[in-house]
C-alpha cells in the first residue's frame, strides 16, 4: 500500500497526486478521465432532464398550449439526442468503465492512454456542435432523424447537430477498441479470461458492438448531411433516393446501439449483486456468454423498427422471429441474478436496492419488448406511446438505474467519500416510485392509440397524461435528491475506508481513492471471479505467472 | 371515472384477435413477473444478513435450472412468434373484392378520394361489413395512417404505393392519425374515419358534387396527356397496348420478368426509362413532377379498369 503523503498530510492518491486545472484537463490518467466524463455527462443529462420537463408539462392538457407545436418538436428531438447520444451511450463505459477496467484486471492504465484522452475531447466537441445547434434554434427531426423529412423537408439546424452526433460517434469507437485491447492485453498475471468480473464481460461486449456498429450509424448520418448540401439522391425519392434505406441503414446501428446502452448495466449488476448477497453470480459463464450473444444477435434484428414501413411481411416474420430469439438471452440473466439470491447473505444497502429496482423494472422492459416483436401487435403498437413507455423502461429503468446503482457502489472508491446511506436509501424510492408513475401509464395510452411525438392529443386521455407528468415531478425530485446527497458527500462526507462493503475484487484491495498508477506492485490472481465466502483466497500469491504468457500467445 | 378508458373500441374484424393476442401475452408477462419478482424479495427477505460475518455456502451454478430457464422462454417465445405472425399475415393480405379507396397524405392533410369520384379531406368514409383497402401514399416525407380502432396502420411513403385493409364492424366515428413524424403540424395530421350503414354509406356517396369517377377523371387525363397517341387500344402503336395488361407479367427489354401493378403504372408515367417492354424503343417523355399523386392515383385507376372490362 501507499507510504507515500502529500503536501497536506493526506497519502497520495489520483486526486492529490496533481493540482490545477490543467493536470486536469491533459491528464492521461484512466480515473481522472472518468470523472472528466462524469462532470461533462451530468451536465447533459441537466439538459437533457429540462427539455423532459417542459415535454411534460405541455402535456398535462390535451390542447397545445404551453409551447408552440414547432418549440415541442424540438424539445422531444434534443431530449432524445442530448439523452440517447451525449449522456446513455458513454454513462456507464465512459465513466465507470474507464475508472474501473484497468483496476478490476490488474492493469496500471487502458491500453492506449493517449487515445483514451482523445475520445474524451472527441466526445466534448461531438457535444459542442450539438449544443451550438441547440443555441442557434434546435433540431425538429426526431432523434431517428427519419429521412426524406430530415435530408429535405426540415429548415432546422439539422447538419449541425449530424455533425455533433458523427464526431461523438468517433469517440464511442476510439473507447471500445480501447477497451477491447485493455482487456485482451492488459490483464494481470493469472487473469485469465473466466476470471474477469462479470463487469469486463459485459464491457467487452459493448466495445464490440460500439466498434462494429457505429461506423454505420456515422456514414448514414454523413450521408443525410450531402443530401441536404448537394441533393444527391439517395434517401430522398425527388431526387431517385429510396426514403426506407435510411431507416434500415440507421437501424442497422441503432438497435445493437441499444444493447450499447444496456450491457454495461447488466455489467454493473452482476458485480453489486454478488457483493451485497456475499456470492458468486449464479451461472457465471451463462451470464458471460449471454452478453456475447446479445451482441451478435443484435445485429441481425433491426427490422423490427419497419414492421409497418412497406418492408417485405416474409422479412418481417424473419426479423420478428430473430428478435424472439433475442428475448431467451435476456431470460438466462434475469434468471440467474435473481438466482444467486438463493440462500445468500443478502443486505439491501442503497446499490442493492437499485440492482432489485432494475431487475424489476428491467423485466418490465423487456417483456414489453415482446409485445412489440409480436408481428401483429406491433402493427398497433408501433409509433405509440407504448413504445415510448418500452423503451423508457429498459433505458431508464435499466440503464440510468445501473448506472446510480455503479456511481453509488462505486463512488466510495471513486472519491474517497461517503454519502449518506438514508438520503441514498431515500433517493432510490422516489426514482424508483416516480419513474413508474411516469411510464406505467404511458403503456395503456399506446395501447388506446396515442401516438408518440403529439404535441396535443384528444381529451379522453388527458387523466392518463396527468398522473404522467405528476411522475415525471416525483423522478425529478428523486434525481434532486441524489445529485445533491452526492455532492455534498464530497464536502462532508466520512472518509472511506478501502473496501466499505467488503466486496471482492482488485479495485477493492488497493485504497480509496487509489493512487495514480493504481497498484503498487501488479497483483498476480489465483482465484476465480468473487471469491466471496473464501477469505484466505484473495492473498496474492506468486504461483500463476505462466497462464498470463500462454493468454498472450492465443489473443 | 367515465373519461379513463383502458382499451380502445374494438370496431374492426382483426381487432378481437389483436386485443386477444395483447391479453394473453398479458398473462405471460404477469406470470413471469410475479415469478421474478417473487424470486427476488422472497429471497431478500429470507436470505437477509443476520450478523456481519455471516458467510454463506457457495454454488456455482446448476446445469439443469440453466436448461430450464433457457429452453422454456424460447418455446414460449416461439409459440408467441407464431400467433403474432399469424394474425399479421391476416393484416396483409385483404380478402379478394375489396371496396378500393386511394389516400395521399401531405404535410399536414389526407386527401382520399372514392372510386365513384368523391373525395374528401381528413374524414374518410367507409361502409360496415365490407373489405375497404385503401391504397396510399405520400407528396413528401413519410406519414402513417393509422386506425387505433381497427388495429390497423401502415406507413405512407413518398414514391410508393403501401395498402392497407380492415373491415369495420361498428359503425360511429373513429380517431385517424398519422403515426409517422412528419414535421411542424404532424399532431394536427388527424381526422374522422366514419362507419356508416352500407346503404347510408351508398347514399353518402351519391350526395352532392360527385361529379366524374376516379376512372373517368383518368381517362380524360390519359387523352390530354396526349397518352392514347402511342398507348392505342390494340398493339399498333408505338407503346405497348394497356388493355388488359393489369395484374399480368410483361417481359422488358433486358429479359427481366415484372408483373404490371400500381406501383409499376406511377414509375412508367413518371421515369418510363425505368423499365422499358421488350420490342419498344425508349421513346416516352419523363412526366415527373408533372402529374399530382391524386391524378396518378386516376390514371393507374382507368388503366386497371381497361383489364377489368377486357375480361
Ligand atoms: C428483450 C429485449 C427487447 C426486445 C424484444 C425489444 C423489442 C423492441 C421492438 C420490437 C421495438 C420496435 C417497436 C416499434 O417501433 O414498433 C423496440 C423499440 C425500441 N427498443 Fe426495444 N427491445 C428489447 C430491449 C431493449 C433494450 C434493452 C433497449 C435499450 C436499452 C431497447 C430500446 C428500444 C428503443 C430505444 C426502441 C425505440 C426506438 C424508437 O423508435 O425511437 N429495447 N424494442
Ligand atoms: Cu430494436
Amino acid at each position: 500500500m501507499s507510504h507515500a503523503v502529500s503536501a497536506n498530510g493526506e497519502p497520495r492518491n489520483y486526486l492529490n497526486e496533481t493540482y490545477g486545472i490543467k493536470s486536469w484537463l491533459l491528464t492521461l490518467d484512466h480515473k481522472r478521465i472518468g470523472i472528466l466524463y462524469l462532470i461533462t455527462l451530468a451536465v447533459f443529462f441537466l439538459v437533457g432532464s429540462m427539455f423532459a420537463s417542459l415535454i411534460r408539462f405541455e402535456l398535462m392538457t390535451p390542447k397545445g398550449d404551453l409551447v408552440e407545436a414547432e418549440t415541442y418538436n424540438k424539445l422531444f428531438t434534443m431530449h432524445g439526442v442530448v439523452m440517447i447520444f451525449f449522456f446513455l451511450i458513454p454513462s456507464i463505459p465512459a465513466v465507470l468503465g474507464n475508472f474501473l477496467i484497468p483496476l478490476q484486471i490488474g492493469a496500471r492504465d487502458v491500453a492506449f492512454p493517449r487515445l483514451n484522452l482523445l475520445s474524451y475531447y472527441l466526445y466534448v466537441a461531438g457535444g459542442a456542435f450539438a449544443v451550438l445547434a441547440i443555441i442557434m434554434g434546435g433540431i425538429d427531426t426526431g432523434w431517428t432523424f427519419y429521412t426524406p423529412y430530415s435530408s429535405t423537408y426540415s429548415t432546422s439546424f439539422v447538419s449541425l447537430a449530424l455533425v455533433g452526433v458523427f464526431v461523438n460517434g468517433f469517440s464511442s469507437i476510439l473507447t471500445g477498441v480501447n477497451f477491447m485491447v485493455t482487456i485482451h492485453k492488459m490483464r494481470a498475471p493469472g487473469m485469465t479470461w473466466f476470471r474477469l468480473p462479470l463487469f469486463i464481460w459485459g464491457h467487452y461486449a459493448t466495445s464490440l458492438i460500439q466498434v462494429l456498429g457505429t461506423p454505420v450509424v456515422a456514414i448514414t448520418l454523413l450521408l443525410v448531411c450531402f443530401e441536404r448540401a448537394f441533393k444527391i439522391g439517395i434517401f430522398d425519392p425527388n431526387y431517385g433516393g429510396d426514403p426506407v434505406l435510411f431507416q434500415h441503414m440507421f437501424w442497422f446501428y441503432s438497435h445493437p446501439a441499444v444493447y450499447i446502452m444496456i450491457l454495461p448495466g447488466f455489467a454493473v449488476i452482476s458485480d453489486v449483486i454478488a457483493c451485497f448477497s456475499r456470492k458468486r453470480v449464479f451461472g457465471y459463464s451463462f451470464v458471460a456468454f449471454s452478453s456475447l450473444a446479445i451482441a451478435v444477435l443484435g445485429f441481425l434484428v433491426w427490422g423490427h423498427h419497419l414492421f409497418v414501413s412497406g418492408q417485405s411481411t416474409y422479412a418481417s416474420m424473419v426479423f420478428s422471429f430473430i428478435t424472439f430469439f433475442i428475448a431467451v438471452p435476456t431470460a438466462i440473466k434475469i434468471f440467474n441474478w435473481s438466482f444467486t439470491l438463493h440462500k445468500a447473505s443478502v443486505k439491501l444497502d442503497s446499490p442493492m436496492l437499485y440492482v432489485m429496482g432494475f431487475i424489476g423494472l428491467f423485466t418490465i422492459g423487456g417483456l414489453t419488448g415482446l409485445f412489440l416483436s409480436t408481428l401483429g401487435i406491433d402493427v398497433h403498437l408501433h409509433d405509440t406511446y407504448f413504445v415510448v413507455a418500452h423503451f423508457h423502461y429498459v433505458m431508464v429503468g435499466g440503464m440510468v438505474m445501473g448506472f446510480l446503482c455503479g456511481l453509488h457502489f462505486w463512488w466510495p472508491k471513486m472519491t474517497g467519500r461517503m454519502y449518506s446511506e438514508g438520503a441514498a436509501k431515500l433517493g432510490v424510492m422516489f426514482v424508483f416510485a416516480g419513474f413508474n408513475l411516469t411510464f406505467f401509464p404511458q403503456f395503456i395510452l399506446g395501447y388506446l392509440g396515442m401516438p408518440r411525438r403529439y404535441h396535443a392529443y384528444p381529451e379522453e386521455w388527458q387523466a392518463l397524461n396527468i398522473m404522467s407528468t405528476a411522475g415525471a415531478t416525483v423522478l425529478g425530485l428523486g434525481f434532486s435528491l441524489t445529485i445533491v446527497y452526492l455532492l455534498w458527500s464530497l464536502f462532508k462526507g466520512e472518509k472511506a475506508p478501502a473496501n466499505p462493503f467488503q466486496a471482492k475484487g482488485l479495485e477493492w484491495d488497493i485504497p480509496s481513492p487509489p493512487i495514480a498508477h493504481n497498484f503498487e506492485a501488479i497483483p498476480i490472481v489465483t482465484w476465480e471471479a468473487y471469491p466471496y465466502g473464501e477469505e484466505e483466497s484473495t492473498e496474492p500469491s506468486t504461483e500463476a505467472v505462466p497462464e498470463r504468457a500462454k493468454e498472450d500467445e492465443v489473443v | 371515472m367515465s373519461d379513463f378508458p383502458l382499451f380502445p373500441a374494438q370496431a374492426s374484424t382483426i381487432a378481437w384477435q389483436v386485443d386477444a393476442l395483447y391479453a394473453f401475452l398479458l398473462v405471460l408477462t404477469v406470470i413471469f413477473c410475479l415469478l421474478v419478482f417473487g424470486m427476488v424479495i422472497i429471497f431478500a427477505i429470507k436470505y437477509r444478513r443476520r450478523s456481519e460475518d455471516e458467510q454463506p455456502e457457495q454454488t456455482h451454478g446448476n446445469l439443469v435450472l440453466e436448461l430450464s430457464w433457457t429452453i422454456v422462454p424460447l418455446f414460449l417465445a416461439l409459440f408467441v412468434f407464431l400467433l403474432g405472425a399469424d394474425v399479421f399475415f391476416r393484416l396483409q393480405r385483404s380478402p379478394s373484392d375489396p371496396l378500393e379507396i386511394y389516400a395521399v397524405g401531405k404535410q399536414w392533410m389526407w386527401k382520399i378520394q372514392h372510386e365513384s369520384g368523391k373525395r374528401e379531406i381528413n374524414t374518410l368514409h367507409v361502409p360496415k361489413g365490407q373489405p375497404v383497402r385503401l391504397t396510399m401514399t405520400s407528396e413528401d416525407v413519410i406519414h402513417d395512417f393509422f386506425i387505433p380502432a381497427f388495429r390497423v396502420k401502415n406507413d405512407v411513403l413518398p414514391g410508393r404505393y403501401t395498402t392497407l385493409w380492415f373491415e369495420a364492424t361498428q359503425t360511429g366515428e373513429f380517431h385517424l392519425f398519422c403515426a409517422e413524424y412528419c414535421g411542424t403540424q404532424h399532431s394536427g395530421m388527424i381526422g374522422k374515419v366514419i362507419v356508416l350503414e352500407p346503404a347510408d354509406y351508398h347514399d353518402w356517396l351519391m350526395g352532392a358534387s360527385s361529379g366524374e369517377s376516379m376512372v373517368e377523371a383518368g381517362e380524360r387525363q390519359f387523352q390530354q396527356l396526349g397518352c392514347e397517341t402511342c398507348h392505342k387500344s390494340t398493339a399498333t402503336g408505338r407503346g405497348p397496348s394497356l388493355v388488359g395488361i393489369y395484374d399480368k407479367p410483361v417481359t422488358l427489354s433486358n429479359g427481366q420478368e415484372v408483373v404490371v401493378d400500381s406501383d409499376y403504372i406511377r414509375e412508367s408515367i413518371l421515369q418510363p426509362t425505368a423499365k422499358i417492354v421488350a420490342g419498344y424503343e425508349p421513346i416516352m417523355p419523363i412526366f415527373e413532377g408533372q402529374i399530382s399523386e391524386q391524378s396518378l392515383l386516376q390514371i393507374a385507376s382507368y388503366i386497371k379498369s381497361l383489364s377489368e372490362s377486357a375480361e
